[in-house]
């Protein structure tokens, strides 16, 4: 003890005994501690990042010009109206450098054309991770106290979501996933907010139960259950995993509260024609194009048609065929609201059809399934099975209420913080690997999860979790004008017996008319303004090709002669354009002269045969519709009027816009409108 | 001394050695996939899924299929076979082995800069191992954004292939367009070039005038979008002739 005193004494004596020398040693402290910061700003990360870049650019022949736009220090993009205050320009230097696209070294790439500037928006609105880091371990793969990891780049549209709730073309993912989220139902379970307050409505149509022993037995009802992609691979119905105990009693109680609609068995009771030629089914579906709603799989496994009905692979299967003929004579007695039109078939047509579905049957599916009558208690326990499992979200059902907020909202999912996530086992502690596994695998979580297993694709998957992660807090809190809102489908309902018409042949499944409808077939808004009267009335009672190139094509309603009228007066008196009716042409008397420089317009300056076929013996253009009988068919101010700009009658036609002069626009339209259809004497209509 | 000298040497190599034989067995072992090969081939050929175009940081829309093949060029199933990428770039599986047609499939995710991927399938073979290059190429925002625009406005012409959804109309077109991906044809001509031809139509350059003009139809974003396009998928691959400065 004694020495170390000692020495500790000597050694201050000789540090601090003079007070000039103590002067000079303090004064050598306090400048080696102000050193540290200046040292420490020297050895950052960014520093040396920004060293690099200077001697990258230094041989480079504009080197003065990127010199000159090179800022030392830290860059900040301060956006306080998004919260965004991000960093990463100090790294990322070359970020709008256009010359700097041939490099390859990061963090110096040239950001690839997006629509939007950087300045404007910064960078993590769309990469995550954390913008004011100035480490690229902090900024890139932070974890810390629920800070988000960046973005894979596989779910970058997510960020595009975040303002535009509308579908953008450059946005492909994003646009499918949010489909996926309306036509699997997910919202039928899982409320989803917009930030202008709306809700997202699903787009499927789950059948009500509330008649199924009409429809179907309860064998099939229990196979369905048990595997439902096994009856038709392309149904959004999830599989839910029952015990073959469970599947049992729900059946049972679906059945057992099915209760019978009289208009299902009425059909069958009046009169079938006993006489149905079975080898016409094929061309009866054929020719009512049942194959544009409804999809077949074919012998190699794939499936053939759309997607707007069921499937009907197995139909036989599932339908009784009392049912199915109810169902063709007029679905909306079943089902007041179903996408399905009633076609008008004859009892001969119904039979037919009916014995032709029930021909696609697969006879090794349910061959297994024997159920015994149920008990009360079983019954009973398929209701508490439906109610746990909220099988009442999606579909009607007797003496089940509809549950309310039954599964977690997701209107912010894509902000929920990694400290409320619990990660399974080897899971990658992020929220797009936590979104992706619980939509691959629900039940991995736990066996109280009662979210079942969708059949989804590894695509589709990444899809539905890029338009979930762009349901996030900043979409809600973010200022109204950066907003770009998504269009509302309207809820346009035509009038009268024409109105009536129009709900009943459903229409609005393939055809948009004022913002409410499908996409399959053209919108007609303006159909009124457009066709000729005799050419309608023709095309209802039996629609023929425009397009041949066309798989899905408008099928025959088998009108009678006063609705064909209703609906064509209906038409032609409703669904006019504001700018365009018959005086709107310009002077509809055309000279040969005029209908001979038309055709050499069509012919040679427009060129107009390479997508179109005016004469069917030299045209072979295959895109546009077929224009032989064009004259017979459109109204002259229509032809005009698109002619002068067919986006603003169709937007997205691939027409192009030909910025045509009146006068050879009036041409065009007198050579087209000299293309009459010829009747069976070959007089010219 | 001298012999003693030489014992440690001679350790010392072995060491050396014995560490160089595992770090070339970890290599040549390649991911710890442990597969055991029952056969082996001497050429390895691609099937399918070669030159597709997909998105920066996305699966392929297709697998790589590749084949082994002996000297008889009959397929060798039990062939093992590993794919290899640059860094950024994942297969799934990573090794694989060939099924009883000889052949081994991997789904490709591609990394997240756009651009042509070199990816390579390797099989051991019977001497030596044989190496199949396969390109695939990655489309960022503005590339895929034009890729859209041709599917909607362009490719019912200049696409020779019919699908399902689009029949093609190349055949009934008595001056035949140029596909997108041709870059002997497309490369020749300068971004002003392609510019007016969408703008203007075919006339503007003294060409078809089966080829309408798109200026009042498309934006001018558009258009670059298309270019872009037509550049990322250029085969062979457009190689821009870059800003010419003068020497320092």
């Amino acid at each position: 003890m004694q020495p170390i005193r000692k020495y500790l004494s000597s050694a201050w004596h000789a540090l601090f005994g003079d007070p000039v020398r103590a002067f000079g040693i303090v004064s050598l402290v306090l400048l080696l501690a102000l050193a540290i910061a200046p040292a420490k700003d020297h050895f950052a990360q960014w520093h040396s990042y920004q060293r690099h870049y200077l001697a990258l650019i230094h041989d480079r022949g504009d080197a003065v010009s990127l010199r000159r736009r090179f800022q030392p220090g830290i860059h900040q993009i301060w956006l306080p109206e998004l919260g965004v205050v991000d960093r990463c320009t100090t790294c990322h230097l070359g970020l709008n450098e256009a010359s700097l696209a041939d490099v390859k070294q990061q963090p110096f790439r040239k950001h690839p054309v997006v629509p939007h500037s950087l300045d404007g928006f910064g960078c993590v609105i769309c990469h995550g991770g954390q913008g004011a880091a100035t480490s690229a371990a902090e900024a890139h793969h932070s974890e810390r106290a629920g800070e988000e990891p960046i973005l894979p780049a596989k779910y970058i549209e997510s960020g595009c979501g975040q303002c535009h709730q509308n579908a953008l073309p450059g946005t492909p993912q994003l646009n499918q996933g949010r489909t996926l989220l309306t036509r699997y139902g997910c919202v039928h379970c899982h409320a989803i907010m917009r930030p202008d307050g709306t809700k997202v409505a699903a787009t499927d149509h789950p059948p009500s139960l509330v008649h199924i022993a009409d429809k179907t037995t309860r064998e099939w009802i229990y196979s369905w259950l048990k595997d439902p992609q096994a009856y038709a691979a392309s149904t959004t119905m999830p599989n839910y995993k029952l015990s073959d105990g469970d599947a049992s009693d729900i059946s049972a109680y679906l059945v057992s509260t099915s209760t019978a609609h009289e208009g299902d068995t009425a059909a069958a009771n009046a009169k079938t024609a006993a006489n149905a030629d079975a080898s016409a089914g094929p061309s009866l579906y054929g020719e009512s194009f049942c194959a544009s709603c409804h999809a077949v799989q074919n012998a190699a496994g794939n499936l053939v048609g759309g997607d707007i009905g069921p499937e009907l692979t197995r139909i036989g299967n599932k339908a009784k065929p009392e049912w199915l003929a109810a169902w063709l004579a007029n679905p909306r007695i079943y089902d007041a609201t179903t996408p399905m039109p009633h076609y008008r078939f004859t009892p001969q047509q119904i039979t037919t059809l009916t014995t032709y579905l029930q021909t696609k049957t697969d006879t090794d599916y349910g061959s297994g399934v024997h159920l015994d009558p149920a008990n009360a208690k079983q019954i009973g326990h398929g209701r508490k099975l439906i109610v746990e499992l909220g099988c009442a979200s999606c579909h009607e059902i007797n003496g089940v209420q509809k549950p309310e907020n039954f599964a977690p909202d997701l209107s912010t999912i894509g902000s929920k913080p990694l400290a409320q996530i619990v990660f399974l086992p080897g899971m990658e502690h992020s929220l797009p690997g936590y979104v992706g596994a619980k939509i691959r695998q629900p039940r991995a979580f736990g066996p109280s999860v009662k979210m079942p297993q969708f059949a989804l694709t590894a695509s589709q998957t990444d899809a539905l979790t890029t338009a979930l992660l762009a349901l996030t807090n900043r979409s809600h809190s973010m200022p109204d004008s950066l907003r770009v809102a998504v269009v509302p489908e309207t809820n346009y309902q035509p009038a009268g017996h024409a109105g009536k018409l129009i709900t009943e042949l459903a229409c609005l499944s393939c055809h948009r008319i004022n913002g409410r409808g499908g996409d399959m077939a053209p919108d007609l808004t303006w159909e009124g303004s457009s066709v000729q009267r005799p050419w309608l009335t023709e095309f209802l009672r039996n629609p023929n090709t425009l397009r041949p190139s066309l798989i899905r094509r408008m099928p025959r309603f088998n009108l009678s002669d006063s609705d064909n009228k209703e609906l064509t007066d209906y038409i032609l008196t409703v669904y006019q354009s504001p700018s365009i009716y018959a005086d709107s042409a310009p002077d509809a008397k055309a000279s040969p002269e005029m209908v001979e420089h038309g055709r050499q317009l069509f012919y040679s300056k427009y060129a107009c045969q390479s997508c179109h076929i005016a004469d069917t013996k030299t045209d072979k253009g295959y895109i546009g519709p077929t224009l032989t009988q064009v004259g017979s068919r459109l109204t002259s101010a229509w032809i005009y009027a698109w002619m002068k700009n067919p986006q603003a009658l169709r937007p997205g036609t691939p027409e192009p816009n030909q910025n045509l002069s009146d006068d050879d626009a009036r041409a065009l339209t007198a050579f087209l409108m000299s293309l009459k259809s010829t009747n069976a004497k070959g007089a010219k209509l | 001394m001298k012999r003693h000298f030489d014992a440690s040497t001679l350790s010392a190599c072995t060491l050396i050695l014995g560490l160089l034989a595992f770090a070339g067995c970890k290599h040549a072992g390649g991911p710890a996939t442990g597969l055991k090969a029952t056969a082996a081939g001497t050429a390895i050929v691609e099937s399918s899924g070669g030159h597709q175009v997909g998105v920066t940081g996305t699966a392929l829309k297709d697998p790589v299929v590749v084949q082994v093949n002996d000297d008889q060029g009959t397929a060798v199933p039990g062939a093992l076979v590993e794919f290899h990428g640059p860094a950024n770039v994942s297969f799934d599986p990573t090794a694989a082995l060939t099924d009883s047609s000889g052949q081994a499939t991997t789904l490709v995710t591609l990394g997240a800069v756009a651009g042509r991927y070199q990816l390579s399938a390797v099989t051991p073979g019977k001497s030596k191992a044989v190496t199949l290059g396969i390109v695939e190429t990655a489309l960022d925002y503005q590339q895929r954004l034009g890729s859209t625009l041709a599917d909607q406005y362009c490719n019912r012409c200049h696409d020779p292939e019919s699908s399902a959804q689009r029949v093609s109309n190349f055949d009934n077109l008595e001056v035949k367009p140029h596909a997108f991906a041709d870059g002997a044809t497309l490369n020749k001509m300068s971004d002003a070039d392609l510019t007016s031809i969408i703008l203007h139509g075919g006339p503007a350059l003294n060409r078809s005038a089966l080829m309408p003009p798109y200026g009042n139809t498309l934006s001018a974003s558009d258009v670059r979008a298309l270019i872009a396009y037509t550049r990322a998928v250029a085969d062979p691959p457009y190689e821009p002739a870059g800003t010419v400065y003068a020497r320092k």
